[in-house]
């Protein structure tokens, strides 16, 4: 395979110059010292890290974030483990119609979905409130955890199965001590997937998350609307370097690509 | 257990299955749906609220009323600069990284399409800063380059929006023409090379014929990711410069117009099935022919 040319590496450097630039710039500018936005150049400071412990209404937006990534994505994964195993296993009528509903959250504008939930919980007597949160995230990460359950439950050797129940194994002990455990890591990729693509979530949130039920973006988002200062930074600093290192975690364990893409073509 | 009772299982066993997720999808996505495209067909006033009756209203206002054309204008054009940016950016980027060698070719990987999954809240934010009104980072950065010899307002305009969205999105053209490259046979390119055409031919006519699909695919994620976008056009669009999925947020939780926040929303959400679905159509007719 040949080499990139020197213009081919000029290119990429600009182009991850572009892609860093405004992660790293949060980064940085949350160590000001000073009391508006500015670069540290007097040294760095902690000043604003600290100022977060005072502002409970951050603190709590980041716990109703985790337990609704937590919440949401164990029980759509609950709800992707048969419907994976039909769809990978079973040639039925609806097959194709089936799936392409299970993955139309990815389709719909979430905005959409915002609405649309925000009328829907209002009517039923649950907006505003934390079980609302639940159903809709539910709703926005099945496509993310049906894909990768979907992908082991496709990729599994059934001889095993098959071996196990012609030894007169039940089809209980099958599920529980055979394909369970052989699609387990497409489940915790799956789950971890769905736990970031939630803990993500802003635009649908926006509209059904009620102060007190307002995840840890929602409250960004909300603040950056008002004024844009260190504090802000320093939170989202924070919740970028909470990311990388779940991300490298993530690549180490599984693979970003094979997360992302779907398919394992690796880096060879 | 016999044939025929194999067979009878086959025939209720996969809906059995699906059947949780399915009711489910029913209730809380395809009800709520249905009850917002009914909610665009509802009256509204200031004092009385919303009243349940089936009238056009809403949908008049968006047909006549020269605003929402400029927001729905503005809205697409956007979506579509910005699928043009990040096809234009991503597509080399993706070819330069399949062409590294290990470990670059993983740690740089890491680097184009991690961001993804690092909130779209916080990546807009650090465009906010580098912006900063007429004294940011990146109009200091260009002047003194020589690039430009008076700032360009990035903040509050079209133009930081479609900077700000071609950032968050990149890594979706990234990954797909990524995807695409995978299915590169490189003996096709050393073919080419050993026949005499320059590296451009070869860019020219068996890469970029062969990683289209992937760049077409690519295309249409973006663009209705960047259609629908809300916290990065809000964000760098302020309060005046609204795109679709803004004045429907605006219209429900500041004006409170529900029925016609509804109508706008669903109008954006037909809009973008019609465009994916017509592009989808052409893509294939168009690759049919070339790959089957």
């Amino acid at each position: 395979m040949s080499r990139n040319g020197p213009l081919a590496l000029i290119f990429h450097t600009l182009f991850v110059i572009f892609t860093l630039a405004p992660i790293v710039v949060v980064c940085v500018v949350a160590f000001t010292p000073e009391g508006y936005l500015s670069l540290p150049t007097n040294g760095p400071s902690l000043r604003w890290f600290r100022t977060i412990a005072r502002y409970p209404e951050f603190i709590n937006a980041f716990w109703t974030s985790i337990w609704l990534g937590t919440v949401s994505s164990v029980i759509a994964l609950a709800f992707s483990v048969p419907a994976a195993l039909a769809i990978a296993r079973y040639d039925f009528t609806g097959r194709e119609a089936l799936t392409a509903l299970f993955m139309s959250p990815l389709m719909i504008p979430h905005v959409v979905l915002g609405i649309a939930f925000l009328r829907f919980f209002t009517q039923i007597g649950i907006g505003g409130t934390f079980l609302g949160l639940v159903l809709s995230h539910i709703v926005v990460v099945l496509p993310f955890a049906l894909r990768l359950t979907l992908a082991s439950a496709t990729g599994m050797d059934r001889r095993i199965e098959q071996a196990a129940i012609s030894l007169g194994a039940s089809e209980w002990t099958v599920l529980k001590r055979i394909t369970l455990p052989l699609i387990l890591p497409g489940l915790a990729s799956g789950w971890a997937l769905s736990f970031i693509t939630s803990f993500d979530e802003v635009t649908m949130t926006v509209f059904i998350a009620a102060p007190g039920t307002e995840t840890l973006p929602v409250r960004m988002f909300l603040y950056i609307q008002d004024n844009i200062d260190p504090l802000v930074t320093s939170v989202s600093a924070s919740v970028i370097a909470a990311t990388v290192v779940a991300l490298i975690v993530m690549d180490r364990i599984y693979g970003l690509e094979r997360l992302l893409v779907g398919r394992g073509s690796g880096d060879r | 257990m016999s044939a025929a009772e194999t067979e009878d299982r086959r025939s209720w066993m996969p809906y059995l299955l699906s059947a949780p997720a399915l009711l489910l999808f029913i209730a809380i996505v395809l009800v709520p749906l249905a009850m917002t495209v009914l909610l665009s067909f509802h009256d509204w006033g200031q004092y009385k609220g919303i009243e349940t009756v089936f009238i056009l209203k809403n949908w008049r206002e968006i047909w006549s009323d020269g605003y929402f054309h400029e927001v729905f204008l503005r809205t697409f054009r956007v979506a579509f600069l910005v699928t043009l940016l990040t096809a234009v950016l991503g597509a080399p980027e993706a070819y330069i990284l399949s062409r590294m060698k290990s470990p670059w070719k993983g740690i740089f990987l890491l680097v184009v399409i991690g961001p993804l999954l690092i909130s779209v809240v916080a990546r807009t934010l650090g465009w906010a800063l580098l912006f900063g009104g007429s004294g940011g980072v990146v109009n200091k950065a260009l002047l003194n380059l020589g690039v430009i010899s008076t700032p360009i307002p990035f903040m509050f305009t079209e133009t930081g929006m479609m900077v700000a969205l071609a950032h968050v999105l990149m890594p979706f053209m990234v990954l797909s023409v990524w995807a695409a490259l995978q299915k590169l046979d490189p003996q096709i390119e050393n073919a080419a090379l050993s026949l005499g055409a320059s590296q451009m031919t070869v860019l020219r006519r068996i890469v970029l014929p062969q990683i289209m699909p992937g760049i077409l695919a690519g295309a249409i994620i973006v663009f209705a990711l960047a259609a629908s976008a809300f916290a990065t056009p809000s964000i760098i669009g302020g309060r005046r410069l609204k795109v679709a999925s803004t004045l429907a947020y605006d219209e429900f939780l500041n004006t409170l117009n529900w029925p016609l926040g509804a109508a706008v929303a669903v109008l954006l959400l037909i809009a973008l099935v019609l465009i994916i679905v017509g592009s989808n159509r052409i893509i294939e007719r168009r690759y049919a022919e070339v790959f089957r």
